[in-house]
């Protein structure tokens, strides 16, 4: 199966187990588990390939000029892992099943499930260093999920947060130290990085690029000084945390050390850093672990511990060490996730997972005994179980190294820490199950149904299967897999098995076990001293670093971000102009090239119609009519200036926007203060008047210096001329650029006109459901109403004018490929003419009237033009590539026909749709009901009048 | 002409930011619309000026043309910011119904009233 395919499977696979729960949970989670199953059997597919020592691969060019890669490849490595999240994947989807209960969500149980699991195996078959970070990155948000998935826990939620903000963190880091390792090699495809170790170990950028990539190792995989986070995250449900910190999340971070070793370790920074870290955290975690009474929070410590002395092994740089860690991978999975589920069956059937609280079960829960203890013997290091043989490897490789001259140092510690670990392992089967039976376990213990304790038993059985005959068990697989680690070269010598005479390692591993036995045996009064001591928690460290953290960045947003909109203006005003003059200071500037056109009074007079009606603006600014007024005469010098510059097309769009506009403010004035009170004191004035007089005059250098000037570079414009009409049948090039060579800005800017008039609409909805509804209705006008609202000479006018508009709309629309005009000025147009119905006749009868929805009319716009764009696609062109043609019908003369009219058709639609929808969701805030009465505007000559006739006919009666 | 139309953007622009300086929503609508005449004019003086020289291919003779490209960009710049009013005169008006105060700036007790 291809690559693609086992990574995306569980993704695809997410989406069933959410909608399979409503067939019921058995469903759900054989959806779930069908996903994994078929990966893993795609997996599988590949795995003699690998075995021979070959490497799959999968590569598509996604963003080849970002250098981001869609390329996969699984080696020896890649397949260990895969394995592993996938195998074990099912067996906690067995688990989970029966481990939930039925007030929790399981569909959506699975759905995260899946989605971390794809993340985890995304990372593993990886070959482009972005990718995986994508993946990585995935892994941090999927996995907040599934250990937040008991929402209603305050622990839960804790939780999730601290494991997301610490691994987001590094996941952070290691972002930086990837980009930084690709800008070395010059390339971000793993593959080609791992060949290059003398380049990237000789770069200065060696150091920093190794401890960032370090940081996203550590805090993944709960490495000290992060390991506080892996015991919180305990909060999740016990098929997570056995899922989580057996076989993946924790081991992403070892999995990312074992991918990079061969080109970043072997160096004294390798050592000291990755080694240290993992012997300290193996100790600190082994200790921390005797003195949990939580089972949960035991394990948790002993995973830290255990991922330690596996960084620790990685850390040691040696191939031997190497293989060490490898094997440890493998069979820390299977014992770590038996052990995880038998505590979660032990607090399933009793009811709590205090050790305290328990003892004496072996008789109650014999099978869960079994399985616990045989698990836990293999977690202490016991013969001949599979635990035994890598601590042995592990120890035996602890002797051979000296930390900083000292020979004793790192096997004192290792053995400290094999110690301890003996230890914990002995307390979780002493004092939970041995010991005599108690009266009082908060429920009755039993041994579960055969559900639950299938996956841990088969874990189990492999736990003991590896430790007999490790060789031909796994002795292949660890041998591939320790191969794609060095990348290539010879294989150290090592064998997997039980018996190594009597090494150094072995005494180490008695003085272990049997100094563990002592260790419980005074468990009570270590745990008396170890309670009186002070120790550091780390909860409380990060919590108040976090709200140090938080607590800083709210104080520098809020003194940024005070909420005084105008002096943001003002800064931003200040720091652009300030901008320009640095670049007009350091820059040069040649001298004019180009003739300035003369000025005939013409444009003189428009200028100062213009310069007049701004200034006259900002002047009576706060009488806001007159404003309103005055801004129209800009804009129509302005469309009148297009004009005399050979805009014609800009000329026609800016009047009728202008026109739209103004109905569209006039509106809003109806509802807003007609006056602008005074609020500036006179400095502040002179300040902006300042500012915004400096500002202006930039500009217009600006523009003077370049219209002065020729291009700088040749224009693409003689391009769009000179194919125009070859390319695109059309004479006006303006419209042909719109719905041809740049049709598609044209398409997304009349999506961007629909959502701004949705957003319009759905602001009105809003604010009209609310409290302002009724106090719209109680409003009392800004101005006393007009005694006839709607009079009859403006009704008759509107709806004579109505069809010529459209005439006109129409004429505009069809010529606008060839000469000015076009869907976007058409669809202004055709919206007047409507808007002259509404402000005549009133907004209820023309509502009443209308025969379609301006929001069909948009989508309907957009889906035209998209079609067109389609349409292409039959012709096997790219997307809007257009076509045009002649068609003669007899009559009349021969007319051309492009595609790209009908791609028009969908921009005037659209326009029309959303000035409309605009408009018309603004006058509902002026709606009442009883306003309208149809009589007035209901022209008909032909109408007889008879209540008011009939009336003034009896009073005449009556008079005479 | 090319000093008539830079001097004119220059106060289109500088009367648009002394608008939007303003305290309220209305002056501030009204200095955006300034704003945008102002680098509409901007845009499409980029393609440099000419008179009587529309880009409007001429089959029977040979004539120069303007530069049809900014006058394309600045025909969808025109509609898109009648979309940008019309949202912002939304936003404006929904504020002043909702809370009877068209001031633009967060007070002190602004503040305090969002934490309570």
């Amino acid at each position: 199966m291809s690559l693609f395919l086992i990574a995306a499977l569980p993704f695809l696979g997410a989406v069933f187990p959410a909608l399979l729960i409503r067939a019921g949970r058995n469903a759900s989670a054989s959806a779930a588990g069908m996903t994994t199953f078929l990966a893993f059997v795609g997996l599988l597919i590949n795995a003699p390939a690998v075995m021979r020592g070959e490497v799959v691969t999968a590569r598509v060019d996604w963003l080849p000029g970002l250098g981001l890669n869609a390329n996969f490849y699984l080696d020896g490595l890649g397949f260990l892992f895969a394995g592993l999240i996938l195998g074990i994947g099912l067996l906690i989807i067995l688990y989970a099943r029966f481990y939930l209960s039925r007030q929790d969500p399981m569909g959506q149980f699975y759905t995260y499930l899946l989605l971390f699991q794809g993340a985890m195996v995304g990372i593993v078959l990886s070959d482009n260093i972005l990718l995986l970070l994508v993946f990585w990155e995935l892994t941090s948000l999927s996995s907040f999920l599934l250990i937040g998935y008991w929402k209603h826990l305050p622990e839960g939620r804790q939780g999730a947060r601290m494991a997301l903000a610490v691994t987001g963190s590094g996941g952070l880091a290691m972002i930086g130290g990837m980009l930084i390792l690709g800008n070395i090699v010059g390339s971000y495809d793993l593959t080609v990085i791992l060949q290059n170790k003398e380049l990237i170990q000789a770069s200065p950028m060696y150091l920093p690029a190794l401890i960032l990539i370090l940081l996203g190792a550590f805090t993944k995989s709960a490495q000290f000084p992060f390991h506080f986070w892996l015991p919180h995250a305990m909060a999740a449900p016990t098929p997570v945390s056995a899922y989580l910190h057996s076989a993946t999340m924790v081991k992403a971070g070892l999995f990312l050390m074992a991918r990079m070793w061969p080109v970043l370790a072997g160096t004294d920074a390798w050592f000291y850093i990755v080694a240290t870290t993992g012997l300290i955290t193996m100790v600190v975690g082994a200790v921390i672990a005797l003195f949990k009474d939580d089972l949960k929070a035991l394990l948790a410590f002993s995973t830290v511990s255990h991922l330690g002395l596996i960084t620790m092994l990685l850390g040691f740089g040696t191939k031997i060490a190497a293989v060490a860690a490898i094997f440890h991978i493998i069979n820390h999975a299977t014992f770590k996730a038996a052990l995880f589920m038998s505590a979660g069956i032990i607090d399933h059937e009793t009811h709590t997972r205090d050790i305290k609280r328990l003892g004496g079960l072996r008789h109650l829960m014999p099978i869960t005994f079994g399985i616990a203890a045989i698990a836990a013997l293999s977690m202490a290091g016991l013969p001949p179980l599979n635990g035994f043989l890598s601590k042995e490897m592990m120890l035996e490789e602890t002797v051979h190294t000296t930390w900083l001259n000292s020979p004793y140092l790192v096997p004192g510690f290792a053995l400290l820490g094999a110690l301890f670990s003996a230890a914990y392992s002995f307390r979780y089967i002493g004092h939970v199950f041995l010991g005599p039976e108690r009266g009082d376990y908060p429920a009755h213990p039993h041994d579960p149904p055969v559900g639950l304790w299938l996956a841990p038993a088969f874990l189990v059985l492999l736990v003991v299967l590896i430790g007999l005959n490790s060789a031909t068990i796994v002795g292949p697989l660890v041998a591939v897999a320790s191969d794609a680690v060095f990348g290539g070269g010879k294989p150290p010598y090592y064998s997997l098995k039980i018996w190594h005479g009597f090494t150094p390692a072995l005494y180490m591993s008695m003085v272990a076990t049997l100094g563990g036995v002592v260790l419980l045996m005074g468990h009570q009064r270590l745990e008396r001293i170890w309670n009186a001591l002070p120790r550091p928690e780390a909860k409380v460290i990060f919590d108040s670093m976090i709200r140090a953290l938080t607590g800083l960045s709210q104080a520098i947003t809020n003194s940024l971000h005070n909420g005084v909109v105008s002096r943001y203006g003002m800064i931003f005003v200040v720091f652009t102009v300030g901008l320009a003059y640095y670049a007009y200071a350091t820059g040069t500037i040649g001298l004019p090239t180009r003739i300035s056109l003369e000025a005939p009074l013409l444009p003189i007079i428009g200028w100062i119609c213009l310069v007049g009606a701004t200034l006259a603006t900002v002047y009576f600014h706060r009488n806001r009519l007159l404003a309103l007024v005055l801004i129209g005469v800009v804009g129509l010098i302005v469309s009148m200036a297009f004009n005399y510059l050979s805009a014609p097309d800009l000329a026609l769009t800016q009047i009728s926007v202008e026109v739209v506009t103004m109905i569209l403010l006039l509106l809003s004035l109806n509802f807003l203060p007609t006056q602008t009170p005074v609020d500036s004191s006179m400095a502040r004035k002179v300040r902006d008047t300042v500012i915004s007089i400096v500002a202006g005059l930039g500009t217009g250098a600006l523009v003077y210096a370049l219209m002065m000037r020729d291009f700088a570079f040749p224009s693409i414009s003689e391009f769009h001329l000179a194919n125009s009409y070859k390319g695109g049948g059309g004479t006006n090039v303006v419209n042909v650029i719109l719905v041809d060579f740049r049709g598609f800005d044209t398409f997304g800017e009349i999506i961007v006109l629909g959502i701004a008039a949705l957003v319009i609409f759905a602001l009105t909805e809003s604010v009209l459901g609310t409290s302002v509804r009724a106090r719209l209705l109680n409003r009392k006008p800004n101005w006393p109403q007009s005694g006839d609202a709607h009079p009859m000479m403006m009704v008759v006018v509107t709806r004579v004018m109505m069809p010529m508009a459209l005439m006109v709309a129409a004429y505009i629309f069809f010529r606008g490929h060839n000469q000015p005009g076009g869907g976007f000025i058409a669809g202004l147009i055709a919206a007047i003419a409507y808007l002259m119905q509404y402000m005549a006749s009133g907004f209820t009868w023309a509502a009443e009237r209308q025969r379609f929805y301006y929001h069909a009319t948009i989508g309907w716009g957009v889906l035209i033009a998209a079609a067109t764009g389609l349409g292409a696609w039959f012709n096997k062109v790219p997307f809007l590539t257009s076509d045009y043609g002649y068609i003669h019908i007899p009559p009349f003369e021969e007319f051309e026909w492009a595609t790209a009219m009908l791609f028009d058709t969908g921009v005037f639609l659209a326009v029309l749709g959303a000035v409309m929808l605009a408009l018309e969701s603004l006058s509902r805030f002026a709606w009442r009901p009883g306003i309208a009465s149809e009589h007035p505007m209901d022209i008909n000559p032909a109408r007889d009048d008879p209540p008011e006739e009939s009336a003034s006919v009896n009073t005449q009666e009556k008079e005479s | 002409m090319e000093l008539l139309l830079a001097t004119a953007v220059g106060v289109l622009t500088a009367a648009g930011i002394f608008l939007i300086l303003r305290r309220r929503t209305f002056p501030v609508i009204l200095g955006l619309s300034l704003l945008t005449y102002a680098v509409n004019v901007f845009l499409f003086a980029t393609g440099r000026l000419a008179v009587n020289a529309p880009a409007v291919l001429n089959k029977y003779e040979d004539v120069a043309y303007t530069d049809p490209l900014p006058q394309a960009l600045v025909l969808t710049a025109i509609v898109i910011s009648f979309g940008m009013t019309a949202v912002i005169v939304m936003i404006a008006l929904s504020a002043y119904l909702s809370s009877d105060d068209d001031r633009i700036d967060m007070t002190a007790q602004d503040d305090a009233g969002d934490d309570a």
